[in-house]
């Protein structure tokens, strides 16, 4: 063999080893959902189609494992250092996109971008009074009032860079009052696992693997193997159904619960529980209900009416048609991962019309009454089809439902006004804790922040106000869990709503994604593994 | 008077031969008919009455076609998603389409020709402004022009409002994007007639001009109109249901054709495709049916083309 | 000529001014932006002060005067939803609805005049006959359906060609072409397919009609008299009579192509401005729908303009015509 052969051979076999790695390597991942991120400023929208773009870009100083558990992220610990003053301790050496470094001063400048005005993120920094500089890696968060869980809220506020964000006149969050684009609609400078290469809203998004990531080396914090991300929106359901089956994509985060089992003929389809709960929530303040043919009273105040409506529900058949197994019928409303639940109190009244009738006439109302629902039609899974059945199902008892379903545009701006008899609702719980629920749609609204801001039905009741209220302060957990009980089962005996379900969220993907189900409904890539 | 002796004309002439001769004609003229009667019998042809919620089990929901392994001979075409029979759904869907597709050119037809007759017999500046608004509006599709009207009532009328009156927003929608073929076409008519030697005498002896349009012009302009009626009858049932489908159309407490198919068209991937089949092939054949109605009847009453 | 050229466009100009006075009116109301920009939590203050920044407390005619002249200088405000300049999004989108309608265009054409033809000349054969049918079912037959059923056979069933997108598209400057890449062309078909066949249905039938009443005339008869052949009657002289209503025609389908693009590119997910359109509607997203109306009445104008022009070159007549016409 002569030299020129060999050092030829060797070239070959050199070049086929390179290009059997880089084959190797090369793992693009294309997913899909109905709607687009409408803008990629960290700060500005508070949406889970903006949120799940961002989270592959940006990070926050406390990320979430794989069960939502708080884990190091660009705070390496904090620690609350008085009553009112947490204390994060920065991790070292990470650095942006544009290569410069992140610092103190980058938190305090997103800590202090995401309080401004025009901020959709202050819900996570409510509390907060200032955010001070220590040292290089030290960054002291002053609260108004003591925030036990300030950590929980900043693991949703994402860390801009400073320096990038002047550079680019780039100080507020975005928002449309501007008569020019923000910089940051289109253009991002994370400190997270991926980085932006293009943007064509609604279109396409694609996202590059960042070698240098901080993140990589620690294994617990990422399994994944994907280098290069394609996102693109697809509206139509049944098309971005199509393009899953025909492989045109690899993921969709929200198939239609319908196609969910065609969609585990050949696909992997992960199912997990949302932590989030259906139920219908009713006026139980008015002496004259508004949408109603019964005048002079509110039947809705009689629990009989209440516990009738309740008996009338076949839940199961809610389950198993309209959701097609993607729930989780509930006689309470909050799911199990939540702090306080308990199984004893999560029992739902038989399903029974003649029961329901006997209850109805009972209450003075033999052949019932007239009323009217009101339904959002894109919020929740399937909401205007649940809405639709469970009209059906009280005409059986008598009671005339008149259905109103409307977009989400316009419910919530209508139920705001306390401008319903009946409403169908979903409760989500970011706290994973009892109070955030029970505070927020059962407490008396006396005007005291937080009191009943969604309890549009003026539902009222002492001695629930009570119990809420030690769940507020009550230091003694065993205390306060003997509260929460109680007031579960007020809430089942009482009847303030009649709850439906938890609902499901299942993912579809091709047979060769692995990844991990998360309850937030979020998917990070970075936990992505495709075969 | 003179309008019977057009449609005397009409059954005596070799039109109706025509009819009788072509078996393509006699079936889309029975299809028709059948839809017809069984829209405006729905209550009392059908199996159930698909919008009486106290009839509805929601446990049916999902049944496939009665000849299908799971299929129940209770309902023949199998059930929606709340359960409700789709033949009936079907049947009413149909009332609706035709209802809103009768209308819609019926209303047409009545602006279209009043507007053609006076702009043909009147003249001069009248005829110009008609005439010009009508060339414009046809270079609008009609499609985008009823999106218009639909979108514009839905931001005037209050939201409970507007459902109440959906129905005939899209029908007043669907009408006015249509009117000025009649209009053309009956002021040409118009054109020709009024120079006739009889109308010109009828106008010497003083006739009041909108009798002799009425007596003399109208029965002259009615072939023509009912070829164009027929076509648009398709057209506007097409119209409705496109406007179901994008969700501006029919309020969905009243399902149109339209409607059926769109929301069964969610669940075409997941095998209940007997949801959005059956409607979808219920509203080609009608559409169908009618168009070739119309185009035979074009054909056969123009002398021209024979 | 001339008057007649500047009487057409000052009805244009004229023409415009409705649409643009109804696309502004139409959305002026629609849903509430002020709401939806807000996100969930904000204070009736907050609410106010977008109210007044966003000047929809000004009186009607003012705002819409304001619109006029915004309009004319490219400028249609910034988009609610998306953040970014109306103009620069619709460009964006243009070239995708563009090259839909074109090839979608073409095809009707390509394929509906020579079948309109053929179905004239030969009325009674079998040929004729299968074409008219399937005529019949093409206008018979809903855009929207049509579409999803495509998708079901070549996309989910065969898996030839894809479901939703345009593809790989390669930029020149502000244009994206999907002319240039196999995945492009391959994105195309289903798209186009749908959205010409009802057009092409149209056009097949309408050419048909015209070739039957001019293949009628005298004209005809007298050029048969003197004893031309078949060929050069129908090619030369009848074919080319039925050329004023074809392009009467297919302008006014181009139009109704780029109307029917938003039920197709609903259907396919095509990244176009029909899309745009729909999902504006759905987000109360004012200043893109208003921009969209008003782009899409100018293209019909425009269309018409051209047409009535051709028109008069084409043929000579109708100078008398319309002359007499306006001596009304």
């Amino acid at each position: 063999m002569s030299l020129k052969r060999a050092y030829r051979a060797a070239l070959l076999a050199g070049a086929m080893a390179i290009g059997l790695v880089a084959a190797a390597e090369a793992k693009p991942f294309r997913f899909s959902v109905s709607g687009d991120a409408n803008t990629l400023d960290p700060h500005s929208q508070n949406a889970g189609q903006v949120t799940l773009i961002l989270r592959q870009i940006y990070e926050p100083l406390i990320l979430r494992g794989k069960k939502l558990e708080m884990i190091p992220g660009l705070a390496t610990s904090w620690q609350s250092v008085e009553p009112n003053r947490w204390r994060f301790q920065l991790r070292r050496g990470v650095k942006f996109h544009d290569g410069s470094d992140f610092n103190a001063d980058d938190v305090v400048f997103s800590i202090k971008r995401a309080l401004l005005p025009t901020s959709n993120y202050s819900i996570y920094v409510d509390t907060v009074a200032d955010a001070v500089r220590v040292d290089d890696h030290t960054v002291d968060i002053v609260t108004r009032i003591p925030d036990p869980i300030l950590p929980d809220k900043l693991s949703s506020v994402f860390m801009m860079d400073k320096e990038w964000s002047e550079k680019n006149n780039a100080l507020r969050p975005q928002n449309t009052r501007e008569r020019e684009e923000m910089f940051t609609v289109r253009n991002t400078n994370g400190t997270g696992p991926y980085r932006l290469t293009s943007r064509e809203s609604d279109v396409r998004t694609e996202l590059a693997r960042v070698d240098s990531w901080w993140g990589w080396e620690n294994k617990g914090l990422n399994d994944g193997n994907v280098t290069q991300i394609t996102f693109r929106p697809v509206g139509s359901d049944a098309t971005r159904v199509a393009a899953l089956l025909s492989g045109e994509v690899d993921f969709v985060l929200d198939p239609p619960l319908q196609d969910v089992a065609r969609l585990k003929q050949s696909l992997r389809v992960l199912e997990g529980p949302e932590v989030r709960t259906i139920f219908f929530a009713m006026d139980m303040h008015r002496d004259e209900l508004l949408y109603s043919d019964v005048k002079g009273k509110n039947p809705l105040k009689d629990i009989r009416v209440r516990k009738a409506l309740y008996h009338a529900i076949d839940s199961n058949a809610i389950h198993t048609r309209v959701m097609r197994g993607q729930s989780i019928p509930t006689g309470t409303f909050f799911p199990p991962q939540v702090n306080g639940y308990i199984k004893s109190e999560d029992v739902r009244l038989a399903y029974d019309v003649e029961r329901a009738k006997k209850l109805l006439a009972e209450a003075g109302y033999p052949n019932g009454f007239e009323i009217t629902l009101d339904c959002p039609n894109n919020r929740y899974i399937n909401d205007e089809q649940i809405c639709q059945a469970v009209v059906a199902m009280w005409t059986r008892i008598g009671v005339r439902a008149k259905l109103n379903a409307m977009p989400l545009a316009t419910f919530f701006p209508k139920i705001q006004k306390d401008d319903s008899s009946l409403y169908l609702l979903g409760w989500g719980v970011p706290t994973y804790d009892a109070l955030y629920s029970f505070q927020s749609l059962l407490q008396s609204r006396d005007g005291q922040p937080g009191n009943g801001i969604w309890n549009y039905g003026r539902y009222s009741y002492a001695e629930m106000d009570r119990l809420i209220n030690i769940m507020k302060t009550e230091l003694d957990s065993a205390k306060r869990t003997a509260a929460i009980n109680a007031a579960l089962k007020i809430y089942r005996e009482d009847v303030p709503h009649i709850p439906l379900h938890h609902q499901m969220i299942p993912w579809a993907m091709r047979q060769t994604v692995n990844t991990v189900h998360m309850a937030n409904n979020q998917l990070e890539v970075k936990w992505v593994k495709v075969d | 008077m003179a309008s019977r002796s057009a449609l005397g004309r009409l059954l005596d002439s070799d039109v109706f031969h025509s009819f009788r001769g072509n078996p393509v004609v006699v079936v889309s003229a029975a299809i028709t008919a059948i839809f017809v009667l069984a829209a405006v019998f729905a209550p009392f042809v059908t199996p159930y009455n698909p919008y009486d919620l106290a009839g509805l089990d929601l446990n049916d929901a999902f049944t496939p076609p009665a000849w299908t392994a799971e299929g129940s001979a209770r309902f023949l075409l199998g059930t929606d998603d709340q359960g409700r029979d789709v033949l009936s759904t079907i049947v009413f869907g149909a009332r609706v389409s035709l209802l809103v597709g009768f209308c819609a050119v019926l209303f047409a037809m009545t602006v279209g020709i009043t507007l053609g007759l006076v702009s043909g017999y009147v003249g001069g500046a009248v005829e110009s402004v008609i005439m010009r608004v009508a060339d414009v509006q046809l270079t609008f599709p009609a499609i985008l022009i009823a999106l218009l009207i639909d979108g514009l009532a839905r931001t005037a009328l209050p939201r409970d409002l507007h459902s109440e009156i959906a129905l005939y927003v899209v029908i007043f929608a669907i009408g006015i994007a249509n009117w000025p073929q009649f209009a053309r076409t009956v002021r040409g008519s118009t054109l020709v007639e009024k120079n006739k030697e009889y109308v010109q005498a009828a106008r010497v002896i003083g006739l009041h001009p909108g009798l002799i349009m009425m007596r003399h012009v109208l029965p002259n302009v009615l072939g023509p109109v009912l070829v164009i009626a027929t076509l648009s009858l398709g057209f506007a049932i097409l119209a409705e249901a496109t406007l179901s489908f994008l969700g501006v159309g029919v309020p969905p407490t009243r399902p149109s054709l339209g409607t059926l198919i769109r929301v069964g068209n969610d669940f075409l991937f997941s095998g209940e495709w007997w949801m959005t089949i059956f409607p979808g092939a219920a509203l080609i054949i009608l559409v169908l049916a009618v168009n070739l109605l119309g185009d035979w009847l074009r054909d056969a009453l123009n002398p021209k083309l024979r | 000529m001339i008057a007649f050229v500047i009487r057409r466009l000052l009805q244009s100009v004229l023409v415009m001014l409705t649409v643009a006075f109804i696309s502004f009116a139409l959305f002026r109301y629609v849903g509430d932006p002020v709401l939806i920009m807000l996100g969930q939590d904000f204070t009736q203050a907050q609410y106010d002060t977008l109210v007044s920044e966003l000047g929809l407390d000004q009186p009607f005619y003012l705002q819409f005067a304001k619109f006029i002249v915004a309009a004319l200088q490219g400028e249609f405000g910034i988009s609610y939803r998306l953040a970014r300049p109306v103009a620069q999004l619709i460009m964006e989108r243009l070239p995708a609805t563009l090259e839909l309608s074109l090839v979608a265009a073409i095809l009707a054409l390509c394929i509906g005049v020579p079948m309109g033809v053929y179905t004239g000349l030969h009325r009674e054969s079998w040929l004729s006959r299968f074409f008219l049918t399937i005529s019949l079912i093409g206008v018979s037959l809903p855009t929207f359906l049509i579409g999803i059923l495509l998708i079901l056979i070549f996309a989910v069933q065969f898996g030839v060609l894809p479901s939703f997108g345009r593809g790989d598209v390669v930029k020149f400057g502000t244009w994206s072409s999907g002319f240039l890449t196999t995945s492009g062309l391959k994105a195309l078909v289903l798209p186009a397919v749908t959205l010409s066949l009802f057009q092409l249905t149209l056009i097949m039938r309408l050419v048909r009609s015209e070739m039957l009443e001019v293949l009628r005339t005298d004209y005809i008869k007298f050029a048969r008299a003197r004893g031309l052949t078949n060929r050069a009657v129908h090619f030369g002289h009848a074919l080319k009579n039925t050329l004023v209503p074809v392009i009467t025609i297919t302008g006014l389908q181009i139009g109704g192509i780029i109307a029917f693009a938003i039920v197709t590119e609903t259907v396919f997910q095509w990244p176009g401005m029909g899309l745009l359109f729909i999902q504006s509607v759905n987000n109360a997203d004012v200043p893109v729908m208003a921009a969209y109306l008003l782009l899409v009445g100018f293209f019909f104008v425009a269309i018409n303009l051209v047409v009535d022009l051709l028109y008069y070159v084409v043929d000579p007549r109708l100078r008398v015509d319309r002359g007499a016409a306006s001596g009304h």
